[in-house]
Parts: C-alpha cells; sequence; structure tokens
C-alpha cells in the first residue's frame, strides 16, 4: 500500500468515526438533557403527533424559513435538495449491484450536483453582499460553503472532464468498508473530493453543520400545547415542589 | 390629535424596509444594576463576586445541562440571517447587535469557547472568545435589549428562541451578582407584599371599595370587588396595575361586571395579587417557582374552585405554559375547568351562549384595532384549540365595537411586533429603548389610522397598555388611544338584563 492510500485511507476512516461517535454523542446529550418547560412557539398543536408532523414540514419544507426570508428559502432548497440527490446517487458506489431506484435516479443525482451548486453560490453571494448576513459571518461560514464547493465541483469535474475508472473505485471503497486495503485510483480530482468529503463529515458534529440534529430537538417546534394537561417537572426541578404547602 | 411627534414615521405601507446597520448605536443604553439588596433579596450575590469568570462558565455548564432548549439553541445556529430583520429593536435602532442572531452570539461565542473544541482551537476565526469584562458589559446591555418577545423564534428554520439564550445570560449575571434593578426590586416586593407594586393588602381593599362605589355611582349596579373571600368559586389572578392605572382599571371594571352578570362568585387573593411573574424575565426557574406558589397557596387556603387570569401577556405565559409545571398539579380544583382560564376565554364563552349581552352602541363612534401581545400570541393560547389566542379577542372585540380593522398582517398574529416594552425592560433609564422598539408598532397603527380612521387600539397585556401610554404619544397619538379588552366589554355589557 502506497503511503499516500495509507494517508488518505485513514484519513477518510478516521474522519467517518469521528462522524458516527460525534453525532451519537450530541443526540445522546440533547436527548438526555430536560425540557424543564414547555417552550413551544405558539399556535402549537395539541399532540404529539401534530408536533411530529410540524417537526417534519420544517426538515422537508424549511416552512419557518419561507415566511422569513423567500431568496433564502429558494437557495437553501436547491442546496439541500440537491445535496440529497446527490447523495442517493453515491449509493451506486457503495452498493454492488445498485438497486433499481438508485440507477433510475443517476440523471437526477446529475441535476442535483447543478442544483447544488446554485444553491451554494446563493449562500455564498448572501454572505458577501447582505451587509447584516455579512456582519454576523465568520471565517467558519464561509470556509464550510467553500467546502461544500469544492466537493461539488470537484465531482462535477469527475462526471464531465475526467471519469475516473468506477469499477476501482468501488473497489477501493469497498476495500474501505471491510478494512481490507485496495488500491487507490491515482486520480487526483477522485482524491481530492474523498479528502474534503471526509473533512466535511469529520467536523460536521462539532461545528453549526450539527443543525442536522439539533432541528429534531428544537424545543420550540416538537414540543405538544399540552401544558395545562401535562407537568413537566425536571429531575432537578423536583426538590422545590417539596417546600411548599 | 396630539401633535408631539419626535420620531417621524416613514411609512404609509404599515411595515417598512429594514434599517442600514448602525454599529454601536445603542451601546450606552443599559438599565440600572440591582443594588446590593435587591440581589441578596433573591439569593444573589449583592455586587459582581470575585472570580466571576469561572462561576460564570460554572453556571453557563449548570444551564446547560438543565436545559435542552439552551443546549440545542446554542448548537444549531447556522447563521443564516433568516432572523436579522425580526426584531423592533433592530428595526427601531439599527445596532447590529440588535439582530437576534448577532444577539445570541454574544453568548453563543462564550459557549463555543469554553463547551465546544473547534471553538477553543480557533477561536475567534470560529467566533469564539473568552469570557472578559468587555464581554460581560457587553451582555448587560444587549440582553436587556431584548423583551424575549420571540418573534425571531417564529422565523428561524431551527425554532431558536432568543428568549431563552437572554434568559440565561441574565440567570447567569445575576447569579455572578450582576442583576438588573427594575426586575430583581419587583421580584422582592412579591416576595415581601405579593405584588410588584408593593401595594399591601389594605391599601388593596380601599382601592377595591372605591371601584364598587365608582360603578354603582356610573351604573347604578352593586357590581362587588370581593377580597379574600373564601369559597368563591373563581380565585382571579391579574396584574397589579390592574388596581389603579388606566386604562388598565377598566379592563378590571370590566372582568367585575362579566362575573356579576355570570352569577359567577369570585375573588382575589391579598396574598397573591400579582399575576405578572418576573422570574421569567430573569430565567429563574427557582424564583418563578417561589411566585407561581403563592397562588397555589391562595387557591388552597381560599377554598376555589377555578383558577382564572386577568389581562396580560406574560403573566399567561408562565400561567398557561408554565404553572401546572410550577405549582400544580391542580387536583383539588374542579376538573370540569382547564386551569388556568383566561377572563377572555370567559368572556367569549358567555358571549356565544347568550351568558351576557353586549350592546356595540355603547361604543359608538370607536374604530378598533388589536395589538397581538407577544406572550399570548406566541407563547401560549387563550382557548382549547391553537389559534383561538387570536380569534377569542377579536370576536369579544367586534360584539363589543361597531367597527374593527387589523393592521398590515405581517405585524399581527404569531407575527405581531412587541410593543417594546416586555421582557423587563418596562423602566425609565430605557426610555430610548422603549420609543425606537415601539417603531414596527408605530408605523402599523398609522397605516390604519391614516387609511380606516382606527380611534383606538386594544391590548391585553399590563406591560403594553403600561408602554403605549408612556411611548405613543411621542408618535403623535394620545394616550387615550390604548383600551384594556374589557374595558370595551365594561362599556357594551348590558347590567341587570341578558335582554
Amino acid at each position: 500500500m502506497s503511503i499516500l492510500n495509507f494517508v488518505v485511507s485513514s484519513f477518510v476512516v478516521l474522519s467517518f468515526i469521528a462522524f458516527v461517535v460525534g453525532i451519537a454523542w450530541r443526540v445522546w446529550l440533547y436527548a438526555s438533557t430536560p425540557a424543564p418547560l414547555r417552550v413551544f412557539t405558539a399556535p402549537a398543536p395539541a399532540t404529539r403527533a401534530g408536533a411530529a408532523v410540524r417537526v417534519g414540514r420544517e426538515v422537508a419544507l424549511f416552512e419557518s424559513l419561507f415566511r422569513a426570508d423567500k431568496f433564502l428559502w429558494l437557495v437553501s432548497m436547491l442546496f439541500h435538495v440537491g445535496l440529497l440527490l446527490v447523495l442517493l446517487r453515491h449509493l451506486r458506489y457503495f452498493i454492488t449491484p445498485p438497486p433499481l431506484p438508485v440507477a433510475l435516479m443517476q440523471p437526477l443525482g446529475i441535476i442535483g450536483s447543478f442544483a447544488m451548486v446554485a444553491g451554494l453560490v446563493g449562500l455564498i453571494a448572501r454572505r458577501l453582499f447582505d451587509p447584516r448576513v455579512r456582519y454576523i459571518s465568520r471565517a467558519t461560514d464561509m470556509a464550510v460553503l467553500l467546502l461544500l464547493l469544492a466537493i461539488a465541483v470537484s465531482g462535477l469535474a469527475m462526471t464531465f472532464i475526467a471519469p475516473p475508472d468506477i469499477m476501482a473505485v468501488k473497489q477501493y471503497l469497498a476495500g474501505l468498508w471491510r478494512f481490507d486495503p485496495q488500491p487507490l485510483p491515482a486520480d487526483p480530482a477522485l482524491i481530492i473530493h474523498l479528502v474534503l468529503a471526509a473533512a466535511l463529515m469529520a467536523v460536521l458534529p462539532y461545528s453549526k453543520l450539527l443543525h442536522v440534529a439539533g432541528v429534531f430537538f428544537s424545543s420550540t417546534r416538537n414540543q405538544p400545547d399540552d401544558a395545562r394537561r401535562e407537568r413537566h417537572v425536571a429531575a432537578w426541578a423536583r426538590p422545590l415542589d417539596q417546600h411548599r404547602s | 390629535m396630539d401633535a408631539r411627534t419626535d420620531i417621524a414615521l416613514t411609512t404609509d405601507l404599515g411595515i417598512e424596509a429594514p434599517p442600514d446597520l448602525a454599529p454601536d448605536a445603542m451601546s450606552a443604553c443599559r438599565p440600572f444594576p440591582a443594588q446590593p439588596a435587591h440581589n441578596e433579596a433573591l439569593g444573589f450575590p449583592g455586587a459582581l463576586v470575585e472570580d466571576w469568570q469561572d462561576q460564570a462558565i460554572a453556571k453557563m455548564g449548570e444551564l446547560l445541562e438543565n436545559s435542552r432548549p439552551l443546549r440545542v439553541f446554542l448548537d444549531s445556529c447556522v447563521k443564516c440571517g433568516a432572523c436579522a430583520d425580526k426584531c423592533h429593536y433592530f428595526h427601531g435602532t439599527g445596532d447590529p447587535k440588535n439582530m437576534p442572531v448577532a444577539r445570541q452570539d454574544l453568548l453563543r461565542s462564550v459557549y463555543r469557547y469554553y463547551f465546544t473544541p473547534l471553538g477553543r482551537l480557533l477561536g475567534r476565526w470560529a467566533g469564539a472568545r473568552p469570557l472578559d469584562a468587555d464581554v460581560l458589559e457587553e451582555w448587560f446591555t444587549y440582553f436587556h435589549q431584548c423583551s424575549q418577545c420571540r418573534r425571531c423564534s417564529v422565523f428561524c428554520p431551527y425554532g431558536i428562541d432568543t428568549a431563552e439564550i437572554s434568559m440565561a445570560a441574565r440567570e447567569i449575571m445575576n447569579s455572578v451578582g450582576l442583576g438588573q434593578k427594575y426586575c430583581n426590586e419587583i421580584i422582592g416586593k412579591v416576595h415581601k407584599v405579593g405584588n410588584n407594586l408593593g401595594l399591601p393588602p389594605a391599601a388593596l381593599e380601599n382601592t377595591l371599595e372605591g371601584l364598587e362605589e365608582d360603578v354603582r355611582d356610573d351604573t347604578g349596579v352593586d357590581v362587588k370587588f370581593p377580597l379574600d373571600v373564601k369559597g368563591a368559586e373563581v380565585l382571579l389572578i391579574t396584574p397589579s396595575a390592574d388596581f389603579f392605572a388606566e386604562p388598565h382599571v377598566d379592563g378590571l371594571i370590566g372582568y367585575a361586571k362579566v362575573f356579576h352578570q355570570a352569577g359567577l362568585s369570585w375573588t382575589l387573593s391579598s396574598y397573591a395579587s400579582e399575576a405578572g411573574n418576573f422570574a421569567m424575565f430573569i430565567g429563574s426557574y427557582e424564583q418563578m417557582h417561589k411566585i407561581a406558589n403563592r397562588i397555589r397557596k391562595a387557591a388552597l387556603d381560599l377554598g376555589v374552585k377555578r383558577l382564572v387570569f386577568g389581562e396580560c401577556g406574560h403573566a399567561w405565559r408562565v400561567a398557561y405554559s408554565f404553572l401546572n409545571t410550577l405549582a400544580g398539579p391542580w387536583d383539588f380544583l374542579d376538573p370540569r375547568y382547564p386551569v388556568p382560564q383566561n377572563i377572555a376565554a370567559i368572556t367569549h364563552d358567555l358571549i356565544q351562549r347568550g351568558g351576557i349581552r353586549l350592546d356595540k352602541d355603547a361604543n359608538a363612534g370607536m374604530t378598533v384595532t388589536l395589538h397581538d401581545s407577544c406572550n399570548v400570541a406566541r407563547a401560549s393560547c387563550l382557548g382549547d384549540r391553537p389559534g383561538d389566542q387570536f380569534t377569542i379577542p377579536r370576536e369579544i372585540i367586534a360584539a363589543s365595537v361597531p367597527a374593527f380593522v387589523d393592521m398590515h398582517p405581517d405585524t399581527i398574529g404569531d407575527k405581531t411586533f412587541c410593543c417594546g416594552g416586555g421582557g423587563g425592560l418596562l423602566t425609565d433609564e430605557l426610555i430610548d429603548l422603549r420609543v425606537k422598539g415601539c417603531k414596527p408598532r408605530a408605523n402599523a397603527l398609522k397605516q390604519v389610522v391614516d387609511d380606516h380612521k382606527v380611534t383606538h387600539m386594544v391590548a391585553m397585556c399590563a406591560i403594553c397598555k403600561s408602554q403605549f401610554t408612556k411611548v405613543l404619544p411621542q408618535f403623535g397619538y394620545p394616550m387615550e388611544m390604548i383600551v384594556s379588552l374589557h374595558q370595551l366589554v365594561s362599556r357594551s355589557i348590558r347590567l341587570a338584563t341578558n335582554a
């Protein structure tokens, strides 16, 4: 195994572990931290099922964002839906043979990658040219967008300019999966794409990208309006109840 | 109309474009810090403790462990800016630190530095910074320029609630001895006397007797204002401003007339003579618990069957959304009624069932609009169905006046703009902020006044009423323009007959 292969493969594997451990840690932390009071944003659904639907709509349709800012909603949708399609398209690199839906949606994945780039360009433009957004932006906010853009562009380059040997790529990735090292295809675009995607995974649980998990745990959206029917006394608050009439 | 217009309203559209950034425009605007006695009465250190940095970070760690919303909200912001133009204080001042995301970042930056590995590693590049004296001063300034109205939260794709963050910041500051005078002094009065105004029981009794005489003189009907009556059906908890301030007291007279006409026996309590719970503003669960349990004790001592709240926004949030958790279970009350109920829901129900009759002619000449109070609109509900907080007051108004007009749709309902005085900011030294924060509401009001000849604006919150009567004259509108919801009911209700 070449030194390059060792370095790249180790980085990808370690990034994946950082991703899984980091997400699991945060989700556990969110789930185990008590929500001591009902703080839903009203009007809120009266039932748990209703609140779940509300969260689902936030996740799938970005409903609140739509009410806030139509342009931001559009570029965010372009980016996120594009990313979803691209990720689905990538399943064929991990599953052999690819299931029929994955095989059929390949052209859609290409469209998705363009949508993703368009969305990212829009998001970057906002950070540069909207004075309010520029004021709240830090270096890391721009870095994340540029990282995503670089991943998308390097992927598009492989699709349209210099296609790598797909079979070799699949073999290499399958090798990573099984801890059975395979030759790393000597393709610069592929190596860049792989390393950047791994970097993205590694930082996700430790950065604002954690919104992926946070949105499901947002108390203002996921709590039903049951405050007059149910008590929600947190374990740490229970002793207070003992000193009263 | 009063011609004293100090701030020109710039739009005829009801809502105006967000302002240009004016960095540090409000950096010198901050409330008075609490005196040692105010802090100590609540169990906080009297003055800033020596190792305040360490203690503040330790407190932040404790709050993170105790509150999922705080933890999730500090992690999840992507700085998208959806909230950036949603705050009334930003609209009024242009100070970028009044953009909700920037306000949150004052605390989030410290969180990132002490509680996240990337923040520790990258520092300012990742928007992380250590807690120092400048940061603390910034906290005290800008977390007291947030009225915790939660308008930003409505628009956030992750539902991040700046109120939760400003409450946490205030709690941390209190824990190291940096309290705000206005809130802490008032909370101390509630613990000691039972209400925000420090009105002792004898004075309260006197006031209520006076009101009985006034109503008798006015209507010829013997409407009672009972105090500490054991065995009454309803315990009414209402903001203490209702006992004397205009237009609040006209609302209280309205509640009394509704109870009288519905034949409901009711009482006020001299022990729990306050609906407001300012402990919410300082984020203290413990203080909030203590105040809320005065109501529990009063309900037990008086042996009432139902709990009803008067018109007040943040009080109603604590009542509707928190009271069961803080002071329940209410198994000793009549299970046929929700606990607590809002007076508006009772009046609305009576109107629907014909239990009271309203005569619109009594309010002839009035064209009325409604200011949805933020805590009623976005943090609670009035009746049994989500959205009742919008329909119930509108239907009560429609039943009591000849004409009702809504303001711009982006300034009402769950998008309502705060009056500018909520969240513990209703204090004279913050008057500049309060006037500027009222501008979005004043703009929306201007449109309906100009286009629809609106004569009055209803508010159903003690803070809104106090803030508007003080601040609207700055925009050229007389203080009499602000009316209580139950003031309209009071003027239009047919007493002694339901025909």
